[in-house]
């Protein structure tokens, strides 16, 4: 009988206890973000789509040595280059990106050895179009030269 | 007018749960025979989100396949990367420096408890109690955000590499991590007091689906769920790897058998994840992340490799069996969940379906680590 009284009163004081603790957090400061009224900056490490690297000309870094495209689990990278008339180098021109299958996993950046290739900040990205998620890096590049 | 069904009084009905429900956190679906409130007999229904990694597995070379095992279990990613460089390590005879083994350590173990922390969050969801949820995820948010801080991803790693790791931590990282851990103390004791002490969370779960030892071991059960029915087990003591054995922790094991005894094993196996991430900071030696040759192609020689971890959600093995190509011949995957999951059948025959529904947030299962 006692221990049936002892069970309802520590029972409803442990609800209590509870709301006690709800009403507290209530009362700190938010720690959301009204996103998209509001964004927070990335770390610095944070991957998002990759994006081809400028030398100082604005020129792509890139040799065309075709290894990121290999280390790709997810064939994501296709690119073409060529060598132009008296050049000795080959020209990137095209690098295109499957963001659709990419896993950011980092194969692709680590696998170059000209730092040709790095993580972007992007992550606004939202679409309903799969076209969308084609990137022509090469393109994006000339258009941030501008 | 319609006449209203009735049952005879033996008679039983078939109740789908799944594969889209909100108590099955994921794509689970289980074929429950009812009589009235009680389970008859209930089956479990899988394979919707079959990703089939295991082939994948064979067709990719060794690198290219790191990232799918975060895929596996999106909440304790981590855990099960070091699955698999341990073994492909083993097999091809990479030496590790000892800075990156700690930090492995570190990661996993933040991981650990950012998969508890949601576990809880869920687990109480799953009974009625919204609020712990979003306490816990705020708390799990600071993991996250230091793991992103050092690995880039905030869910699906890809960290760690043969023969270390991609990333070195900082001083910031040390310093968050370090904070963190009285935070996090501090939350323990809040949500013991929210939800520990709840006479209704209670009532829910003690004495609740009671699993004996012997099932337990029947269907090779591990994590909580074993630790819950008294079988002393966790790979990190049993069949020690990597750095595990330079700390200092216990592993929790209730004998209750019921569902409040697998709820204070993970509860209490946060307590030790962060004794483990202290004694680790406080040990984080110094060198390079990666040996000094590092490795190009991997190409383990012919044989038979096999490797436990216990990740956040049991003993996770992986075995490979190579033909020393650039690809495994075999990569066989065994979930712990897979396990875990299968009790329920048997486990759940007689019971109420709120207290099966209970039981099963106890399990603490990841459907796409089920299936994989
Ligand atoms: S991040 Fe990984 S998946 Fe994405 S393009 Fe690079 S190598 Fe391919
Ligand atoms: S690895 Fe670097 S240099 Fe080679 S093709 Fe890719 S981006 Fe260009």
């Amino acid at each position: 009988m006692v221990a049936y009284f002892t069970e309802i009163y520590t029972g409803l004081m442990s609800l209590f206890i509870g709301m006690g603790i709800t009403f507290k957090e209530f009362f700190k400061p938010t720690v959301t973000v009204a996103y998209p009224y509001e964004t927070l900056t990335m770390s610095s490490r944070y991957r998002g789509h990759i994006e081809l690297v400028e030398d100082e000309e604005g020129n792509p870094q890139c040799v065309v040595c075709g290894l990121c495209e290999k280390a790709c689990p997810s064939d994501c990278i296709t690119l073409a280059g060529e060598k132009p008339e008296g050049g000795k180098k080959k020209v990137l021109t095209k690098y295109m990106l499957d963001f659709t299958k990419c896993s950011l996993c980092g194969s692709c950046v680590e696998s170059c050895s000209f730092g040709a290739i790095d993580f972007s900040k992007e992550y606004n990205l939202a679409s309903t179009k799969k076209e969308d998620f084609y990137f022509d890096l090469l393109k994006r590049l000339e258009e941030r030269k501008k | 007018m319609n006449s209203p069904i009735l049952l005879q009084p033996d008679e039983t009905f078939i109740l789908n749960v799944g594969p889209q429900h909100p108590a099955t956190h994921g794509v689970l679906r289980v074929k429950m025979e009812m009589n009235g409130e009680y389970i008859v007999n209930a089956e479990t229904v899988i394979g919707y989100i079959h990703r089939m990694h295991e082939k994948m597995g064979e067709l990719k070379t060794y690198p290219q396949f790191l990232m799918n095992l975060s895929r596996m279990d999106y909440l304790g990613a981590l855990g099960y990367s070091h699955g698999h460089v341990l073994l492909v390590e083993k097999a091809s005879g990479i030496v590790v420096p000892e800075r990156a083994e700690y930090i492995r350590a570190i990661m996993v173990e933040l991981n650990r408890v950012a998969s508890h922390l949601f576990w809880f969050g869920a687990f109480v969801m799953d009974l009625g109690g919204f609020s712990p949820l979003m306490y816990a995820l705020q708390d799990r948010e600071h993991i996250l955000d230091m793991l992103e801080s050092v690995t880039g991803s905030r869910l699906t790693y890809c960290y760690f590499r043969f023969g270390g790791l991609c990333n070195d931590v900082d001083d910031n990282f040390i310093k968050a991590a370090r904070q963190f851990i009285p935070r996090m103390r501090k939350s323990m004791k809040k949500y013991h007091k929210l939800v520990t002490g709840n006479i209704i969370f209670r009532k829910r779960l003690e004495g609740i689906a009671p699993l004996s030892k012997e099932m337990c071991r029947k269907y090779g059960a591990s994590s909580a769920v074993a630790r819950g029915s008294g079988i002393n087990f966790d790979v990190r003591k049993n069949e020690p790897y990597s750095v595990y054995p330079e700390f200092d922790f216990d592993v929790p094991v209730y004998h209750e058998c019921d569902s409040l005894a697998r709820y204070m094993v993970r509860m209490d196996e946060i307590e030790q994840s962060l004794r483990i991430v202290e004694q680790g900071l406080d040990k984080l030696p110094g060198g390079p992340i990666m040996p000094d040759k590092k490795p190009k192609l991997i190409k383990p020689p012919v044989g038979d490799y096999y490797q436990a971890v216990e990740t956040a959600r049991g003993s996770f093995g992986i075995r490979l069996v190579s033909d020393g190509g650039k690809n495994p011949y075999r990569l066989k995957l065994r979930s712990p969940t897979y396990s875990n999951m299968h009790l329920f059948d048997e486990a759940c025959q007689g019971m109420m379906i709120m207290d099966a529904l209970a039981f099963m947030g106890s399990l603490d299962l990841v459907i796409p680590e089920i299936d994989r």
